[in-house]
C-alpha cells in the first residue's frame, strides 16, 4: 500500500478535479434520462404497424429459461417436461436454469437470440414479464416471447409477446374433493409461499372443493414468505400436522419437502405442479398438475405454419391445459367417483367454482347471492381474500 | 573497486541495497521495476493458476478445457453484445465491492453489502415515488442521496457496534443483511405495496420518465459510470488524502494510531458509512435503471459477489474495476456454459471459489519475488566473506 | 385421533423445533468451537455444511444406509477442513478470507455435483420415539428425537471435558491462547490448528448430513440459509464454551420455529419479521454481551474475529 503525502494545495486541486468530474458525469446521466420520452415510441403503435403473423418457420431454435432447477419436482420441472415435447417434435431447444428475475434474464434472452439464434423464447417465471420481456420484445420485434402467467393486455403489450396460463385452481378443486372425502380429522393443511392472487385462488378452490363434499372441513394455511424455503416448508408442515391436519397440500415452487414430511408423519398429501407420487407411495392422494404439452404443441403448430397465435391463452380441464395425478392407493372409490363427476362438469362447463353467496373468513360477503363468476372473470385475477373455512390471514 | 555491503540485510532490503561490481543502476532498476509490477504479475499468475485448476476440474467432467474457455471468452468479451453484457454486470459489482474494500483499509471485514444494497434500493424507491412529479434530475438526485444515506447508515451501525461495543463486524454485518432482506419483504408486501402488483409484490413504479437510461451508443445503463466514479473517488480518498492515510494507519497498527491521537472510532464509523453508501447506491441503481420499483429481485447476490471482487482486487479500489469486469465476464459467460456444455450453473461458483482461494494463497508470494536477488546478494556476501573481490 | 392443542401448540412446536432445527447448529458450533479454541476461524463451515449434506445424501442414496451417508459427510468435512488448514498455514493468509473462499467453493461444488440428487429419495436417519407415553400425536412427534440430536447432546459435555482435562485439549488451548508459548513447548502451531480445523470440519459435515437425511430430509439448493455462518456467531455468543454452544443452538432452533408455530395458531401478522427473529435475537445478544474495553476472558487470545 503506497502512500504519498500531497501538499495541501495539491490535495484540494485533485479533490476538486475529481468532484467536478463526478458532478459533470452525474449531470450528464440525468440529462440523458430526460430524453427518454422523446425517443420511446409507445409499444401499441409500433406493434400494430407491423404484421402480427410471423413467417412460417419449420425448423427453429427455442430457448427455455427457468428461475430454478429443472429437476425440482415442481414448477420448473413441469415446464421442462413440456420442453421435451418440443424436442420430440424436432425443434432445437436450449435451456438455462437458475436465472434470477433481474437484468440477468434480459441478458440471457439476448444471449440466446444473438449467440444461439433462438427465434422463440419461453421465459417461464412469472417475474420475467415486467420489465424484462417487454423490454426485449421491443428490442427484438422478430422474436416471439411466450410467457407463463396470463399478463398480456391487448393494445398495451407488443404483438410478438404471448401469454399462457392454466386454470389450475380447477384441478385444485378436484384435489380438494378427494382431500375432503379422505380426511378423518376434517382438518386440511396448506403450505403456501406468498399471499398473492394466484396462490389465494388455489387455496380457496381447494377449500371450496373439499367443503362441497364435506361441509365440516376447515383448512389452515401457513405462508413461508418465499417460493423455495425447504426448512420453513418443513417447519410449516410439521406445525400444521401438529395442529391436527391430516391432508397437506402446497403452493410452493417445489412441493417435495411438504410431501415427504407428510409421508413421514403418516399424513395424506396432494401434490402440485407435477406428480410427486413417487415420494409418498402411501399417502399421496392425487395432485393438480400442469399439462404444458398441450399449450406448447399449439404454439409450435402455429409458428411452423406462420399463423398468428392467440395472445392470451388460458384454459382448464376442457382445453387440456391441466390434469390430475393418478389416484393413490388411499383414495376410496366414492371419492374417485365424486372427483370424476366434478371433472366432467368442468369439461362441459357446468361447474363454476366462484358463485354467490360467498363469504370470506372474516365474515364479509365477497360474492353476493345470485352472482356467478365465470372462470375467466378478470376480477378473480385480483383475488385478495380467503374464503370462509380457511384459518389464516392474507396479511 | 567493488562496494561490499558489510551487513547482511533481510530479503526485502537486499533488493534495494544489492552490492555489485556491475553498475548498481540496472539491478536496482530491475528489481524496483519488478516490485512495481509485482501485483500485476502475481495476480496474472493467480488467474492462470485458477484456469489451470478449473481446467482439471473440467477434464474430470469429460470436457476439453480449451473449448470451454473459448466459449467463455466469446460469451464475455468476444462480441459487442457479450462485452456490453459484461460491462453491465460489472456495474453493481464495482459498488458492492467497495462495501468490503473500504473498511478493509482499517482492517475491518464487512460482508453486509447485500443488506445495504437492499436497504438503499427500498429507500430510493420510496423517495423516488414521493417526488415522482418533480423533474427527473431532482428525482434521481434525491433517490441517489436516499439510497446512499440509507445504505450508509446501515453499515455505519455495524461500524459503530464494532467501534463502541467490540462486536465482530463480520458477523454483525451478515446478521444485518438477513434482517434487511426480511424488512424489505415485509415492507414491500405490506405498507409499501403497489396494489396493482398483485402477483409479484413491489412498490409503485417511479415513472418511466424518471428512469436512468442507457449510456448513449451503448446498451449499458449509467450505473456503470456511477461504479467507475465511485472506485476512482475511493482510490483518491484512500490513497491520496489525509483521511486515507489515517485509515491505513489504523488498519496497520491500531495502538499506534490511538497513540497518535487519531479518532479511531470515528474513522471506523465514517468509513463504514461510505462503504454502505456505495452498496446503497448499487441498490438505488437497480431500482432506477432496471426495475423502476423495489421488490424481492433486489436480492440478487451482488453483495456477496462484491466481497469476492474486493478480495481478488486486494482491497484496492482501482483494482476493483478490472476485477469487476473479470467477474462480470465470468457471469456473462455462465449462461453459455449451461447451454453449450450442459454444465450446471454452479460451475461459475466453483470457478469463483477456486479464484478466490488461489488469490488468497498468492498473498504469500508478495515480497518473495526478489528471492532470487536475495540469493544473489547472499552469494556475493559469501564471496566477500571468503575474501574474494569482484 | 388427535387432540386440539390450541394455544399449547405453540410451546410444543417451539420445543419440537428447538430439537429439530438446532441439531445442525449443535454440530457446526461444536466443531467451530474446537477450531476457534485453537486460534483459527473457519467461516467456510457453511460450505462444509452444504457439501456434507450433498455427500451424505448421495452416499445414502447409493448405499441405502443413512449412517454411511453420515460418515461420508464427516469425511468430506475433514477434507475441507484440511484444505482450510493448509491454506491458512501459509504466511500472511487471512483465515477469515479463506473461510469465505471455501464457503463459495464448497457451495458451488455441492450444487455442481448434487444436480442429479435433487429428484431421488434417499434413506433417512432413524428417530427414537421418546414420546411413546403420550397419546397426543403432537407431543409424540415433538419428542420423536432423532439420533443425531442425542449424539450432539452427549458430545457437548464430552468436548468440554476433552478441552479442559485431556492433554490434547490442553495443547489446543495453548495454541489458541499463545502461539509463542506453544512453540516454546515444541508444538507445531500450524499442525495443531489444521488438525483442530479438520475435527471441526468433521462435525460440520455431520451437521450438514442431518439436513439432508432427516430434516427437511431432501437435497436441494435452498437447504442451508446461512446456518454455517450463524453457528460461528453462536460460538462467540456462547463464549467458546461447548456446553453453552448446545444451549445457544437450542435457543436459536426454538426461535426459528416460532414463526410457523404462531401462524398455525392464527398469529399471522408480519411473518417476515418472525423469520428474521433468530438473526435479530443473535445480534441483540451479541451486542449486550460485548464490550469495547474488556475482551472476554474466555476468548482465545490468538483469535482474529472478535477483537
Amino acid at each position: 500500500m503506497g502512500m504519498t503525502f500531497e501538499t495541501r494545495q495539491g490535495l484540494s486541486s485533485r479533490r476538486g478535479f475529481v468532484s467536478t468530474l463526478g458532478v459533470t458525469v452525474f449531470a450528464l446521466s440525468l440529462l440523458n434520462c430526460g430524453k427518454k420520452t422523446e425517443t420511446a415510441a409507445p409499444p401499441a403503435s409500433a406493434g400494430s404497424a407491423e404484421a402480427a403473423a410471423p413467417a412460417p418457420q419449420k425448423q427453429f431454435t427455442a430457448g427455455f429459461i427457468y428461475v430454478g432447477s429443472k429437476s425440482d419436482y415442481g414448477y420448473n420441472q413441469a415446464h421442462a417436461e413440456g420442453a421435451k415435447t418440443l424436442t420430440s417434435m424436432g425443434i432445437k431447444v436450449r435451456e438455462e436454469e437458475n436465472v434470477p428475475e433481474t437484468l440477468d434474464v434480459q441478458k440471457t434472452m439476448e444471449s440466446m437470440i444473438n449467440l444461439d439464434g433462438a427465434s422463440v423464447l419461453f421465459p417461464t417465471s412469472f417475474g420475467y414479464f415486467d420489465p424484462h420481456i417487454l423490454k426485449m420484445a421491443e428490442k427484438y420485434p422478430k422474436v416471439i416471447f411466450l410467457h407463463c402467467g396470463g399478463m398480456y393486455t391487448e393494445g398495451k403489450h407488443p404483438k410478438n409477446v404471448g401469454s399462457y396460463f392454466g386454470y389450475i385452481d380447477e384441478a385444485q378443486y378436484v384435489a380438494g374433493i378427494v382431500a375432503g372425502m379422505t380426511t378423518k380429522t376434517n382438518k386440511l393443511g396448506f403450505v403456501a409461499a406468498k399471499p398473492i392472487p394466484q396462490v389465494l385462488r388455489n387455496i380457496n378452490s381447494y377449500t371450496l372443493g373439499a367443503k362441497s363434499v364435506n361441509p365440516k372441513v376447515t383448512l389452515s394455511v401457513i405462508f413461508t414468505g418465499d417460493w423455495s424455503m425447504p426448512v420453513k416448508e418443513a417447519e410449516a408442515s410439521n406445525s400444521l400436522i401438529d395442529q391436527g391436519a391430516d391432508v397437506l397440500s402446497s403452493h410452493v415452487d417445489s412441493p417435495k419437502v411438504v410431501i415427504e414430511t407428510a409421508e413421514r408423519r403418516g399424513a395424506f398429501s396432494t401434490g402440485y405442479h407435477a406428480s410427486q407420487a413417487a415420494l409418498a407411495p402411501k399417502g399421496y392422494l392425487t395432485g393438480a398438475e400442469w399439462n404444458w404439452e398441450t399449450v406448447y404443441k399449439y404454439y409450435v403448430d402455429k409458428i411452423q405454419k406462420g399463423e398468428p397465435f392467440e395472445h392470451l391463452l388460458r384454459g382448464g380441464f376442457k382445453e387440456g391445459f391441466i390434469k390430475m395425478s393418478a389416484y393413490g392407493p388411499a383414495v376410496s372409490d366414492a371419492a374417485k367417483a365424486k372427483a370424476e363427476e366434478a371433472k366432467k362438469k368442468f369439461m362441459d362447463g357446468t361447474l363454476l367454482i366462484y358463485s354467490g353467496p360467498l363469504k370470506d373468513n372474516a365474515g364479509k360477503e365477497v360474492i353476493p347471492a345470485g352472482t356467478t363468476m365465470a372462470q375467466r372473470d378478470i376480477k378473480l385475477e385480483a383475488m385478495g381474500y380467503l374464503v370462509d373455512g380457511v384459518k389464516g390471514s392474507v396479511h | 573497486m567493488s562496494q561490499v555491503s558489510p551487513v547482511p540485510t533481510s530479503p526485502a532490503g537486499a533488493s534495494g541495497q544489492a552490492p555489485s561490481a556491475r553498475p548498481a543502476n540496472s539491478r536496482a532498476a530491475r528489481t524496483s521495476l519488478l516490485k512495481k509490477f509485482e501485483p500485476l504479475l502475481i495476480s496474472s499468475a493467480a488467474i492462470l493458476a485458477t484456469l489451470f485448476l478449473f481446467g482439471v476440474f473440467l477434464i474430470f467432467d469429460g470436457l476439453n478445457p480449451l473449448d470451454v474457455y473459448e466459449v467463455m471468452f466469446r460469451g464475455a468479451f468476444g462480441t459487442s453484445f457479450s462485452f456490453q453484457n459484461t460491462l453491465q454486470r460489472s456495474a453493481p459489482l464495482m459498488l458492492t465491492a467497495l462495501c468490503t474494500a473500504l473498511p478493509m483499509q482499517l482492517g475491518l471485514l464487512v460482508i453486509g453489502g447485500e443488506g445495504a444494497l437492499v436497504v438503499g434500493g427500498v429507500a430510493a424507491a420510496v423517495v423516488g415515488l414521493g417526488m415522482r412529479d418533480s423533474s427527473p434530475y431532482t428525482v434521481l438526485t434525491a433517490m441517489f442521496f436516499a439510497g446512499a444515506t440509507a445504505g450508509g447508515l446501515w453499515i455505519a451501525l455495524v461500524g459503530a457496534l464494532r467501534a463502541y461495543r467490540g462486536v465482530s463486524e463480520t458477523i454483525s454485518s451478515l446478521l444485518m443483511s438477513y434482517i434487511a432482506i426480511a424488512l424489505m419483504n415485509h415492507l414491500v408486501e405490506g405498507a409499501l405495496r403497489d396494489p396493482e402488483s398483485l402477483n409479484k409484490p413491489a412498490t409503485r413504479h417511479i415513472g418511466e420518465v424518471n428512469m436512468l437510461g442507457p449510456i448513449p451508443g451503448l446498451d449499458v445503463h449509467w450505473g456503470l459510470v456511477f461504479g467507475l466514479i465511485a472506485c476512482l473517488v475511493s482510490y483518491v480518498l484512500m490513497k491520496r488524502t489525509v483521511f486515507g492515510f489515517a485509515a491505513a494507519m489504523t488498519g496497520g497498527n491500531m495502538r499506534a494510531a490511538l497513540l497518535s491521537g487519531l479518532p479511531v472510532r470515528r474513522l471506523m464509523v465514517l468509513t463504514c458509512f461510505l462503504a454502505g453508501a456505495a452498496a446503497g447506491t448499487a441498490g438505488m441503481i437497480e431500482v432506477a435503471a432496471v426495475h423502476g420499483r423495489a421488490n424481492a429481485s433486489l436480492v440478487a447476490g451482488y453483495g456477496y459477489t462484491g466481497i469476492l471482487v474486493a478480495f481478488v482486487a486486494r482491497q484496492n479500489p482501482l483494482g476493483v474495476i478490472p476485477v469487476a469486469l473479470l467477474l462480470g465476464g465470468i457471469g456473462a459467460s455462465g449462461g453459455l456454459l449451461q447451454r453449450n456444455f450442459n454444465l450446471p450453473d454452479a460451475s461459475v461458483n466453483v470457478l469463483q471459489g477456486i479464484l478466490f482461494m488461489v488469490i488468497l494463497v498468492s498473498e504469500t508470494l508478495y515480497g518473495k519475488l526478489d528471492l532470487w536477488s536475495f540469493a544473489r546478494s547472499a552469494t556475493v556476501r559469501k564471496s566477500a566473506e571468503a575474501g574474494v573481490t569482484a | 385421533m388427535s387432540a386440539e392443542l390450541g394455544a399449547w401448540g405453540v410451546p410444543v412446536a417451539v420445543l419440537a423445533g428447538a430439537i429439530r432445527v438446532s441439531t445442525p447448529f449443535i454440530f457446526v458450533s461444536l466443531g467451530e468451537c474446537i477450531t476457534e479454541r485453537s486460534g483459527r476461524v473457519n467461516l467456510g463451515l457453511e460450505g462444509t455444511l452444504v457439501m456434507g449434506a450433498m455427500v451424505g445424501y448421495g452416499c445414502s442414496y447409493l448405499t441405502g444406509s443413512p449412517w454411511l451417508g453420515v460418515l461420508a459427510a464427516g469425511l468430506i468435512g475433514v477434507v475441507l477442513g484440511a484444505l482450510h488448514g493448509f491454506l491458512c498455514s501459509r504466511p500472511r493468509v487471512n483465515d477469515i478470507a479463506v473461510g469465505i473462499g471455501l464457503m463459495l467453493f464448497g457451495i458451488g461444488l455441492a450444487f455442481f455435483l448434487g444436480k442429479p440428487l435433487i429428484q431421488p429419495s434417499a434413506a433417512h436417519l432413524p428417530a427414537i420415539p421418546f414420546g411413546f407415553w403420550s397419546h397426543t400425536p403432537q407431543i409424540e412427534d415433538a419428542l420423536r428425537v432423532n439420533v443425531l440430536f442425542l449424539l450432539g447432546v452427549v458430545l457437548a459435555p464430552l468436548v468440554s471435558f476433552g478441552l479442559k482435562r485431556t492433554r490434547w485439549g490442553l495443547i489446543v488451548r495453548t495454541v489458541g491462547e499463545s502461539a509463542e508459548a506453544a512453540r516454546a513447548m515444541g508444538y507445531d502451531v500450524n499442525r495443531v490448528r489444521t488438525l483442530a480445523t479438520m475435527a471441526g470440519g468433521f462435525l460440520a459435515g455431520i451437521g450438514g448430513s442431518f439436513l439432508s437425511l432427516f430434516y427437511p430430509g431432501s437435497w436441494n439448493e435452498g437447504l442451508s440459509s446461512g446456518q454455517g455462518l450463524m453457528a460461528v456467531a453462536l460460538v462467540i455468543f456462547a463464549r467458546w464454551n461447548p456446553v453453552r454452544c448446545l444451549y445457544a443452538s437450542l435457543l436459536f432452533g426454538g426461535a426459528s420455529a416460532l414463526g410457523p408455530a404462531l401462524q398455525a395458531v392464527g398469529v399471522t401478522k408480519g411473518y417476515y419479521l418472525f423469520n428474521a427473529a433468530p438473526y435479530a435475537l443473535t445480534l441483540l445478544i451479541m451486542v449486550l454481551s460485548s464490550s469495547a474495553t474488556r475482551t472476554s476472558a474466555d476468548q482465545p487470545a490468538e483469535l482474529t474475529v472478535a477483537r
